[in-house]
């Protein structure tokens, strides 16, 4: 696998959120604004990129990773705890306000399983420069998917996309409609679970239909054959 | 005695754990295919929910708070939490067999649900006191089996449905549980009713 194929697998082949599932409560409860996503990805890249790195560092070294392999999940969730504090304490003193509007959720990027997840599948056993690659894409998927889903709801719920105040995309002069009636229900919770389930159900119809593009090439060589 | 009312009823429906404040997704959609083993999670997202956030109240407030050492609070109460689910599941093999096998299985999985330390770390930030946060945690965990349940009914039934193939699993899962979210919310209206 080369460098490049190891990043953009985190973003299609193997997303965390949308191929996986993986890392629901936070896409569905920060994705009701864009600005909130953007914050919730810069912080969840942070936390893997540097989890990713100093996991692979830990268990590359034979003599550590000896010692720490039968306890390696607590260990594991020591070193992320530690990050997600060091994220936690430098968004209360810079983002204030991105601090009080994602509230609860940036603690609860421990039990983040994408984390987790990577640390034991990926960065327990390859090197420290691809396990920052992989993290990389894979925080970045993730960042991708809630993006998406939060551009839907904030858009269909307000009818605006507004980015930290001062970039106010106003997308209103295609859609006039909804800025005179915006469908509110899309920032309130039930709007979240029916927009990742469109979104899902999307995703299904196009690979299914790419499946059966392959299938039938398949079959069409065969047939020459 | 009234507070702890209006406590216990916002917990069980208006912040109800998994359709407003989106916390055990996870085991939300990945638990409720049967009926049985949507009981044996609730339950035991019960059980260890109360103990764990009584230890990490108790923690907190006698230890982290003492020491001036509140910045600790996740990496410990992740920790007590994946401890503790480990040493109940000990204690219930060897003391209760029988509710070990109907609710041995769930235990590993609430280590990574983010249920149970998200209840944690509310109970500190919305500051209730023990009783407070003991009627709290319970509602919240009430909450939790009761929208588990009626879910895992529900999707007995979907598994019979004519649903669009692209549809098929997880989307039209997600599909029924907002609209189970649209009825939550509007039990708010009961309470201004009521008032």
């Amino acid at each position: 696998m080369t460098k490049k194929e190891n990043f953009l697998k985190g973003i299609f082949k193997e997303n965390p959120l949308f191929v996986a599932l993986l890392g629901m409560c936070p896409s569905l409860a920060v994705t009701t604004s864009v600005e909130n996503a953007l914050g919730m990805t810069i912080a969840v890249v942070f936390v893997m990129v540097l989890s990713n790195f100093l996991i692979s560092l830990i268990m590359s070294n034979e003599k550590l990773a000896a010692l720490v392999k039968p306890v390696r999940i607590p260990v594991y969730i020591v070193v992320i705890a530690t990050l997600v504090t060091i994220v936690e304490m430098l968004m209360h003193a810079y983002l204030i306000s991105l601090y009080k509007s994602l509230g609860i959720f940036i603690p609860l990027i421990v039990v983040n399983c994408i984390i987790l997840g990577r640390a034991e599948a990926f960065a327990a056993e390859n090197k420290p420069t691809d396990s920052i690659i992989d993290g990389l894409g894979m925080a970045l998927g993730f960042g991708v998917a809630i993006l998406i889903v939060s551009i839907f709801r904030e858009f269909l719920g307000t009818g605006l996309l507004t980015i930290w105040g001062d970039l106010q995309f106003d997308l209103n002069f295609i859609f006039d409609f909804l800025r005179i009636s915006p469908l509110g229900m899309f920032t309130q919770p039930a709007g979240a679970f029916i927009s990742l389930g469109f979104i899902l159900a999307i995703i299904a119809a196009v690979s299914a239909k790419r499946q059966e593009k392959q299938i039938n090439q398949v079959k069409g060589v065969k047939a020459n054959v | 005695m009234s507070d702890l009312i209006a406590i216990a009823f916002s917990a069980f429906i208006l912040q109800n754990i998994i359709l407003t404040q989106f916390l055990g997704i996870c085991p939300f959609i990945g638990v409720s295919t049967k009926r049985s083993s949507a009981l044996g999670m609730g339950f035991a997202v019960i059980f260890v929910m109360l103990i764990s956030s009584s230890i990490t109240w108790l923690l907190y407030h006698y230890v982290l708070v003492e020491f001036d050492i509140t910045y600790l609070r996740t990496i410990v109460f992740i920790l007590v939490i994946a401890a503790l689910v480990q040493m109940v599941e000990t204690f219930l093999k060897k003391a209760s067999p029988s509710l070990y096998k109907a609710l041995g299985i769930y235990l590993p999985l609430i280590t990574t649900n983010c249920a149970i330390i998200g209840v944690a770390l509310l109970n500190i930030s919305n500051e209730y006191n023990f009783v407070q946060m003991v009627v709290y945690t319970m509602f919240i965990g009430l909450g939790f089996l009761f929208v588990i349940y009626i879910f895992s009914m529900m999707r007995e039934k979907l598994d019979h449905a004519p649903v669009p193939k692209a549809f098929k699993g997880a989307p039209i899962a997600l599909i029924v549980a907002a609209i189970l979210a649209i009825i939550f919310t509007r039990f708010g209206g009961l309470i201004e009713w009521i008032s």
